[in-house]
């Protein structure tokens, strides 16, 4: 797989093509235009940042403010602080009062690596997905990236977009059709289906090759939109493989994996299922890959995983 | 300890804080640097606290609502004798206790923080505890200019004037610098000291990089009965090193090898013409 850019970096350029298209589109930041690799757009287009210091409250609040003026809004801060520090303003001032706000949660999961649970959001699924009126999508490529933050332009929604600072591998041709809330898939299997979003889609991918070496069919599906949920890819693959395994970036509880067992479950399909993702405990601590690797979110984990999942089906 | 052998330990100190971001490849450098002598003299010649007694309910508290300046707060408790400071080799590493922002793990952390305006609400609290309890203890804590625009600290700092909390000490960092660049440039933080004193505090403002001037700060305190106590403490981010000083981009940029031999270079210079003087 060829390596690309940063999703973070995808994002930053997505933005500054909208915006010099659209003098209403309005970047909002929280101390966090560095981070956000957004200094190129705060000098290609100074007029339409709006800088709110280190105050995440505020910065949601001030773009639901921006929002119900027109302005086409995208609050950019670190997925952790935004969506727990400001969780009752994403709920009241933008989902709730139908604020077509775009929260856009940079270094999201736990790219932030041993800078520690304050600077990690394995939350934010589940908070965010017990909100009415809010879509969750985690792009797993910059190719998903640019077109997720596209659709979230021209939505006029509540959307919340999370993603990482590393670079990620280029998993879609481009062109590929993309749109809010239906799946993509990277590979069809028999045996098994890995169902992933975010950052795990390429080892999810690369999981699956290894499998296919091995003679296990696997198939692999990158659910960027966590809601609304695809249910019609998900009852598919699980209908025509023997096991599914999600995996995510995000806590055990509350995510993908949990809203995909309660589609599976209530269609009355018990299937061989298996919930990859960071256990409930003290996150141990090191890098971001580290952290993969201690949770088996790597290519020869997943394999493993999905191995045993198919074989005690 | 004297005032001279103070400041060959904030010397130190800084040596210690760029060796140890410099192995593990991250770091606050700039942060770290700004508030190694207010650690210094808060860890050696103001607070009540130590390995020995650290499970005594009556030692003074420090909480660093700054997190990410750990670096010089690991340093100074590693000095302080509650860990060797090798370590401290392990910063960062897999399955370490010492990770980038201050915990609970590592012996002599008082509180998780890392998520800026957190502490200041945390040391209200024990304040009111001492308080309700009786006790002499009091509560330290540093804040971060910039990070004086979380709209948190403006409601702790209500409820520590309105409990009157006298054993409560807010430092404030003042080094005039965040992440995207100046305070007053990003989002204007003056005057500091109207908007401190018209929420209840007692405020006193001092050079920070000054160990004489913080020793004779903290002496006064508390500085009026009945109010909570503010220093604004004046202060240069990335302080002792002359190419890190007051530089935006020294928030948390890792010296290279060879400006970790420059910055070395400079800090053992200081260090011989302190050792002549003593
Ligand atoms: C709630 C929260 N928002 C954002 C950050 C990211 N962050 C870390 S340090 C920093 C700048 C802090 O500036 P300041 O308070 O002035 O600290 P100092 O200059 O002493 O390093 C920011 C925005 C954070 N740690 N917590
Ligand atoms: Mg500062």
């Amino acid at each position: 797989m060829e390596l690309g850019k940063p999703n973070l970096e995808a994002f930053a350029d997505t933005l500054i093509a909208l915006g010099q298209q659209d003098r209403d589109l309005l970047v909002v930041t929280s101390d966090s235009r560095g981070s956000g690799k957004l200094a190129p757009f705060a000098q290609t287009l100074p007029d339409q940042i709006v800088e709110v210091g280190i105050a995440e409250q505020n910065l949601v609040g001030i773009s639901a403010g921006l929002a119900a003026a027109g302005k086409k809004v995208f609050a950019v801060s670190p997925a952790c602080f935004l969506t727990a520090r400001s969780l009752e303003q994403i709920k009241n001032d933008v989902a709730y009062s139908d604020q077509p706000v775009r929260l856009v949660g940079i270094s999201a999961g736990v790219s932030y690596g041993a800078l520690g649970s304050t600077h990690h959001s394995l939350h934010d699924f589940a908070a965010l997905r017990a909100i009415h009126n809010l879509a969750i999508v985690a792009p797993a490529d910059n190719f998903e990236t640019q077109a997720a933050i596209t659709a979230a332009y021209h939505a006029g929604r509540p959307v919340y977009l999370r993603f990482g600072k590393k670079p990620m591998p280029h998993l879609h041709a481009e062109g590929t059709p993309f749109e809010i809330g239906r799946a993509i898939p990277l590979a069809t299997g028999s045996d098994v289906t890995l169902i992933a979003t975010g950052e795990t889609v390429a080892p999810a991918l690369q999981a699956s090759q290894i499998l296919g070496m091995q003679g296990v069919s696997a198939g692999v599906l990158s659910m960027h939109t966590i809601k609304p949920l695809d249910t019609a890819a998900l009852l598919d693959v699980a209908q025509r493989s023997k096991a599914v395994i999600t995996v995510e970036e995000h806590s055990v509880y509350g995510g993908l994996g949990e809203a995909c067992a309660a589609v599976l479950i209530q269609h009355g399909i018990r299937t061989a299922f298996k919930i990859v993702a960071i256990p409930d405990e003290y996150t141990v601590t090191g890098s971001q890959a580290e952290i993969f690797a201690h949770y088996g979110i790597t290519p020869e984990g997943l394999a493993s995983t999905a191995r045993h999942c198919s074989n005690s089906s | 300890m004297t005032e001279l052998e103070l400041r060959l330990k904030s010397v130190q100190y800084r040596k210690t804080i760029l060796r140890i971001i410099h192995r593990a490849q991250a770091g606050h450098t700039g942060g770290s640097l700004s508030c190694t002598d207010i650690l210094n003299v808060l860890y050696n010649h103001v607070m009540d606290v130590s390995p020995e007694n650290f499970d005594d309910p009556n030692r003074d508290r420090y909480i660093q609502s700054k997190g990410h300046s750990v670096e010089a707060l690991y340093t100074v408790l590693a000095d302080r004798g509650f860990y060797p400071v090798e370590a401290l080799d392990t910063l960062n590493q897999y399955q370490s206790h010492f990770i980038g922002h201050p915990t609970r793990k590592v012996n002599g952390i008082e509180q998780n923080t890392g998520a800026l305006g957190h502490g200041l609400s945390v040391a209200v609290g024990l304040a009111l505890a001492a308080k309700q309890d009786g006790r002499p203890y009091r509560v330290f804590t540093l804040l971060g200019d910039g990070e004086l625009t979380e709209g948190s600290s403006w409601e702790a700092s209500m409820t520590a004037a309105h409990y009157r909390l006298d054993n409560l000490v807010v430092i404030v960092d003042r080094n005039g610098l965040q992440i995207t660049g100046p305070t007053e440039q990003v989002v204007a933080l003056e005057s500091l000291e109207d908007k401190f004193l018209a929420f209840g505090y007692a405020v006193r403002s001092c050079d920070g990089n000054d160990i004489a001037a913080l020793v004779r700060m903290f002496e006064q305190v508390p500085f009026e009965p009945g109010k909570p106590n503010l220093i604004l403490a004046q202060t240069v981010k990335g302080k002792g090193v002359s190419f890190i000083e007051n530089q935006i981009k020294w928030h948390h940029r890792v010296p290279t090898d060879d400006e970790l031999a420059r910055a070395l270079a400079e800090l053992e210079q200081a260090e011989r013409e302190l050792k002549v003087m003593a």
